[in-house]
Formats: structure tokens, sequence, C-alpha cells
């Protein structure tokens, strides 16, 4: 037989082009989504049995009821005949007052630390990694409990305690002096926003000249024109007044100031202290990635240390640092919902209340979960918009 | 910013010549190399002095170590100047056990050193072999006979009546036990090229990942008796436990997608090329590799995990914080919370820094 003799006909195939493997795939397919489609009717249907026979009837509506929980500690205006809906809203924010200012410390705190751990100074490394095994291996609601226990043991107003002038720490939290926020204020804040954005744009075109004809250009003159200068004239020009606000012990307790209630402080100090020994990690990590040779590369070039940390060493340690960063961001949002065990009303914990009150369990959860991956999501794109822009471009 | 500009620094000043007082050589390479690590060096010395001598005075100088059983007076005598160690054991039996049957704690207690031993022997490379599972399903096994009971003359004992650190202990190995399986199953179908379990695959995980675990706990103590069949209801415990191992399978799933994504792409095609199934091949060649690569991300996420279960506080399980918490609502040991919560911490920490060290070790072993 030679080569060149007719080859047999293909086997054909019971399913047309679809072969074993297409076949098999096909089934585990159905197998697996028919199961969880199952599962989930199974569940759904019970749930509206159970939710007729309890007369709950299901869908948003009760967002609109009168809420009649008091809210004690809120950044928006609210008081118990507001609705459900409404509720939701002041947790949100309380939940967002939480995690925006969680995330600014914690960052600027685990920097630090993560810095410390690295430095010359043995006393000095020494100490930071004893802070970051000690609050890393301990659970953070154990923590939190903590810190509420230690501001619930202050003395009361009248024997605060006084750090600074002004400032006053009791069992009834932190008292600060405070900056007037009134809508003229607002007007200056959002001016400085607007000057921000402007230098940002500036500063884009600066680059993109340098980048052309290798001409350094300083971009401080417009940030200070932008950022400080413009509003300030703009405060100048409306007249604000930026007289701050002292707080002061009247009876038992203080008029004025900005008060920041126990459980607030309590929680915002836990989270900080919390994420910020997981972010000294990944700072040190970060910082050490950049090998040697980048170090001695700049001093040989003779560069001042400021403008190598600027320009060699940060860029290069921020791609390790920004994707770990991210998911510490996202941790401390969601462990924000501790919050409930101390009692301050963040949205899990509204939720919570309205379940209770309502006995809307589905809705509720869905909203928490919605809040939840709304938030994750903004924080992720934000982390991937700036890692993309921070990320190697290999040439 | 200082610290950061000495690191380039360090080698150079380790190859200066090594003369003089080792003693006086260390103190200056590592506290005063310069003028302004030289103060910082002692404006820290002078603060962490002071830090730990108030400590000591708090909690040994000052404390109380043992009072008559149930009296207070001692401790309240010393309230703000000395710490209550007597709190301790005035409570720790209740701490540690909960109000499982008083003459029966034995039980828990042994419960919890075979927890250990089980923590212990996984942490021996040797026994890394098909025996461990089985040795995980016996000690498990004799695990529930010891806290329930009900056989070979042990009196029965619901779970309602557990607490304290055997609870801990069961909600988080229990739920490694079961989260870990079906993590590496939606981690397999995460990478499946089936689009269908692909999709339910990420929406598993994207969904329990989105959202806290307070949230997953509070729907499984709420929402679990609408889900199911009118008459038909599970413990609290076991609900709670349900949640803690889908939290986890979602999180071990994203950890052990990073090992199958370390197998380099030869391997399936050997395993492919053998004409294994898609079952024999990452049961016998893909999963013992990619396991294998993220062993130190899986050990960090077992302590996180551990640290996890003390959220079951929230829908009131009696796991170690609550018994802890509860232990303290005692109207004359009210004011000393701090002691019980430090002995708490100090159960904790043990656990943890334990499993961290084992990570690094582990760590080391393979960089090196």
């Amino acid at each position: 037989m030679t080569s060149d003799a007719p080859r047999p006909p293909p086997r054909r195939r019971l399913f047309g082009a679809f072969g074993q493997r297409e076949l098999k795939g096909l089934f585990w397919q159905v197998l697996v989504v028919g199961i969880a489609v199952a599962v989930i009717v199974f569940l759904w249907s019970n749930t509206v049995t159970n939710l007729s026979a309890r007369r709950i009837t299901t869908g948003f509506a009760f967002l609109g009821r009168e809420a009649g929980m008091p809210i004690a500690d809120s950044l928006l205006a609210y008081n118990p005949r507001d609705s459900y809906l409404w509720a939701f809203v002041v947790g949100i924010a309380n939940t967002l007052r939480v995690a925006v200012i969680g995330i600014v410390l914690a960052t600027i705190l685990g920097t630090l630390i993560g810095i410390s751990r690295l430095s010359a100074n043995w006393l000095v490394s020494r100490l930071a990694a004893v802070y970051v095994e000690t609050l890393r291996d301990i659970p953070l609601l154990l923590q939190l409990l903590f810190w509420y226990v230690l501001m619930q043991a202050l003395p009361a107003a009248r024997a605060a305690f006084r750090p600074i002038e002004g400032v006053f720490l009791s069992n009834r939290g932190l008292i600060l002096p405070a900056i007037p926020t009134g809508t003229p204020q607002l007007w200056v804040l959002g001016t400085a926003v607007l000057g921000l954005v402007v230098f940002y744009v500036i500063q884009r075109r600066l680059i993109s000249q340098q980048m052309r004809d290798g001409k350094p250009r300083s971009a401080w003159p417009f940030a200070l024109g932008f950022i400080v200068v413009l509003p300030a004239l703009v405060s100048a020009l409306l007249g604000v007044s930026w007289i701050i606000e002292w707080p002061e012990l009247r009876g038992f307790n203080f008029v004025g100031g900005l008060t920041l209630a126990p459980e607030y402080f309590a929680l915002v100090i836990a989270l900080v202290t919390y994420t910020s020994a997981f972010i000294a990690e990944i700072v040190r990590s970060g910082i050490q990635s950049v090998p040697r040779g980048q170090w001695d590369a700049a001093n040989a070039l003779g560069l001042r240390r400021s403008f190598m940390l600027r320009q060699i060493i940060l860029p290069q340690a921020l791609r390790v640092i920004v994707p770990p960063m991210t998911s510490q961001y996202l941790n401390l949002t969601k462990n924000s919902s501790l919050a409930v065990a101390i009692g301050y009303q963040d949205v899990v914990s509204i939720a919570n209340t309205t379940l209770n009150q309502t006995g809307q369990a589905i809705e509720a959860i869905a909203l928490i979960m919605a809040v939840f991956l709304t938030i994750s999501l903004g924080i992720s794109f934000f982390m991937n918009w700036y890692n993309s822009r921070i990320a190697l471009v290999e040439r | 910013m200082t610290a950061i500009a000495d690191i380039p620094e360090a080698p150079r000043a380790a190859r200066r010549p090594q003369i003089g007082n080792p003693v006086l050589r260390w103190l200056r390479t590592n506290l005063f190399s310069s003028i302004p690590n030289g103060i910082l060096s002692v404006v820290l010395l002078a603060v962490l002095a002071k830090g730990v001598f108030s400590l000591v005075l708090w909690g040994i100088a000052n404390a109380v170590w043992l009072t008559p059983a149930n009296d207070s007076s001692a401790c309240r005598a010393v309230r703000g100047v000395g710490a209550c160690w007597a709190i301790i054991p005035e409570k720790y039996r209740f701490i540690l056990f909960g109000t499982y049957p008083f003459d029966q704690q034995w039980r828990p207690a042994l419960a919890v050193l075979l927890f250990i031993a089980l923590f212990y022997l996984s942490t021996r490379r040797a026994l890394w072999r098909r025996e461990l599972a089985y040795l995980w399903i016996g000690a498990l096994a004799l695990i529930s006979v010891l806290m329930w009971g009900g056989v070979f003359g042990l009196s029965f004992v619901s779970q309602d009546r557990w607490g304290g650190l055997p609870v801990t202990l069961i909600l988080a190995t229990f739920g490694l036990a079961f989260g870990f399986p079906l993590g590496i199953l939606v981690a397999l179908g995460r990478r499946s090229k089936l689009p269908a379990i692909r999709s339910l695959s990420v929406l598993y995980v994207e969904l329990i990942r989105g959202v806290p675990l307070v949230s997953l706990l509070f729907m499984a103590s709420v929402m679990f008796p609408l889900f199911m069949p009118a008459g038909f209801n599970i413990d609290k415990l076991l609900r709670a436990q349900i949640a803690i191992i889908l939290f986890a399978g979602a999180y071990l799933a994203e950890v052990i997608r990073g090992g199958l994504q370390a197998v380099p792409s030869g391997q399936y095609e050997a395993a492919d090329a053998l004409g294994l199934s898609y079952w024999r091949k990452n049961r016998l060649i893909v999963l013992p590799q990619a396991i294998r690569h993220v062993i130190p991300p899986l050990v960090n996420t077992f302590i996180a995990f551990f640290k996890d279960t003390s959220l079951v506080l929230i829908i009131g399980i009696f796991d170690l914080l609550t018994t802890a918490k509860t232990a303290i609502i005692d109207p004359a040991w009210q004011q000393f919370s701090v002691e019980v919560y430090i002995f708490v911490a100090a159960i904790y920490f043990v656990f943890c820094f334990a499993m961290s060290r084992y990570s690094r070790s582990l760590e080391a072993t393979r960089a090196g």
C-alpha cells in the first residue's frame, strides 16, 4: 500500500460538529447550572411561602415609611420621623465618614511605620516590628472593644484631659475646635478643588513639554496660584469668615466645637492602627523590592536625596505597593461594618435595625450588598486607574 | 525621611573596620550612627523607659493577683493604679469553656489539645501525604464525639451549651476543612474553559468577597430560617459555620487560583499528552504543584480567618471573645474588662503568631 492510497473517511460523529469533549463540557455545564437554578428556585419558593406566612410583602415600598429609629451620631441632618430611605443614606454617609478618614490616616501611619521598619536605627526598626506583629495577630473586633472600653473609662466632661488648648478628651469623645462650614466656606473649598483640577491639567502639559525638549519646568508656581492664592482671593472677595469655633465646658457637657463621639473615635482608631500594620508590611516589601543597583545608580548620578526618592525609588516601589494596598483599602471599608458591635450606626447597623423593625430581611441584606459592592467597585476602579498610570511601561 | 535615606548606607557601615569594644561598636552602628539618629535613640529610649516603667507598675507591682472567690474589693481598691489579674483565675473556666457543664469541662479541654496536636502535625513537611487527610477526618470526628457526647458513656451536651475557645477553634477548623475543598473546586471552576461554570464561580467569589463578613453572618442568622421549608430549622452555631465555610471558600479559591496560574503550561500539556482525564490531571499533576506554590499565602489566609471567627460575637454565638465579653457583665467585675481583653488577646496572639512564624519559615526555606 502506498502513501497516496485513499484515506478512510472520517468517523461520523453523532452530534455533527460536536466532538466527545464538547459534549462532555456541555453536559457538565447543564448539570451545574441546573443544580444552581434548582437550589435558587427551592430557596426562593421557601422564602416567598415563609414571607407570606408572616404577612411581609416583598419589595422596597417600606423605604418610604417613617423609620422611627434614633441615630445618635450622623453627618447628615436626621430625625426619627424621616423615612427608611433617608436613614439608609445617613448610614451610608456614616460608613463613608469612617472609611475615607480611616484610609487616609492608615496610609499615613502605615507608610511611616513601614519606613521605620527599614530604619538603620535598631530601636526604631524593632519598635516598628513589635507594633506590626502585635496588631496583626489580634482580632480587629477585640481591639475595637478594647479601645471602646478605654474610651468609656476616660474621665467625665468636667475632668476632661486637655492635651492642647481647645482640645478635650473625655468619655463624651474627642472635642476639637471647629472651622465654620457654611455655604460661603464651601464656595472657597470648591474653588480650591477646581484649582487642583486646573493644576493637574497644567502639570500634565508641562510634563509632556519636558518629554519633548528635555528642559525641566517647575510646576510649583501654578500650584501656589491655583490651589492657594485663587481660593484666598475668592475668600477675601466674598468676605468669608474663618473664625474658629472654640469648644467650652458648660454644665456637664461641651458647647461648640467639633465632637467626635466615642464610638466613632474608637472605630477610627481601631481601624487605622490595625490596617496600618498591614500597610506597613506592604510599604516595606515595596521599598525592598527596588533593586540596590537603582540606589547606587541614582547616587552615582549625584542626584539630590529628595529627588532620588521622588523620581527613582518611589515610582518603582509604588508598582509593587499599589495592588495589595487596594485590597487593604477594601478590607478597611468592609471592616468598618464592625461598628455594629459598639453601637456606631453605619449602614450595616441601620440595615440590621430596619430588618428587626420591618422584617424586610431580603431587602435589607440586598441593600447592604449593593452599598458594599458599589464602594468596592469604586475603590477598585480608582486604584486600577492609578495602577495603570504608574505601571511599568515596557519599551 | 531620614530613615529611607539610611538604607543604602547600611552595608557601608558594616564594612567599617572592626575595632574596639563589640558592645560599643554595636551601639554605634545600630543606635548612634549619626547625630540625628543618636538624638532619636535617646528620646525613644526615654519614652520607652517611661512606658515600660508605668506598665510594670500597673501590670505587676500594683496588680492584684488573687482574691477570695467572688470578692472584687481588693481589685476595686487599686483601680486605676494596678491591674486586677485576679479576675482571670475567677473567670477563666467561663472564658475558656463558656456554659459547658462544669464537671464535664475536661472534654472541651481535651478537644482543644487535640486541635493543637492536629495543627502541629499538619505543619510537619514529612507528614504531607494522603494519610494527613485521614488524620484530619479522624481527629475532627473524635472532637465531635468529645464535644457532643451521647456515646461511650459521655453525657450528651447540646451545641447551645458550647462556648469559649473550643467554639473558636471549631468555627475556624471546620471552616477550613470544608472551605478548602470548596475553594479548590471554585478555583478550578474559575479557570475552566466552560463559560457557564466559569461565570458561576466568578459570581460566587466576587459576591462573597464584595460584602463584609458581618452581613453574611446576619444573613445566616436572620435569613436562613426564611430560606428553609417551614418547620425545618438548624442550630445557630451550624448556620454561622455554614456562613464561615462559604466565606472561607471564596477567599481560599482566590489564593489557590494564584497557585494554579503559577503552574507552567507545559505541565498541563504533559498531563494531556499522557491522556489523563480532567480530574486525574488536576489531582495528580496540577494541584499538588499549585498548592505548594501558595502555602505561605494560604497560612496568611488561615490567620486572617482565625481572627475573623471572632465576628460571630455580633450574632451572639459564644466564641472566645463573646465569653470574655459576657464574663465582665458581672457587676462586681465590670470595671476590669481591660484585663480580660488582654488575656483573650494573648490567647489569639499565641495562635496567630505561631502560624505567622510558620509561614515565614516556609518562605525562608523556599527562598533558600
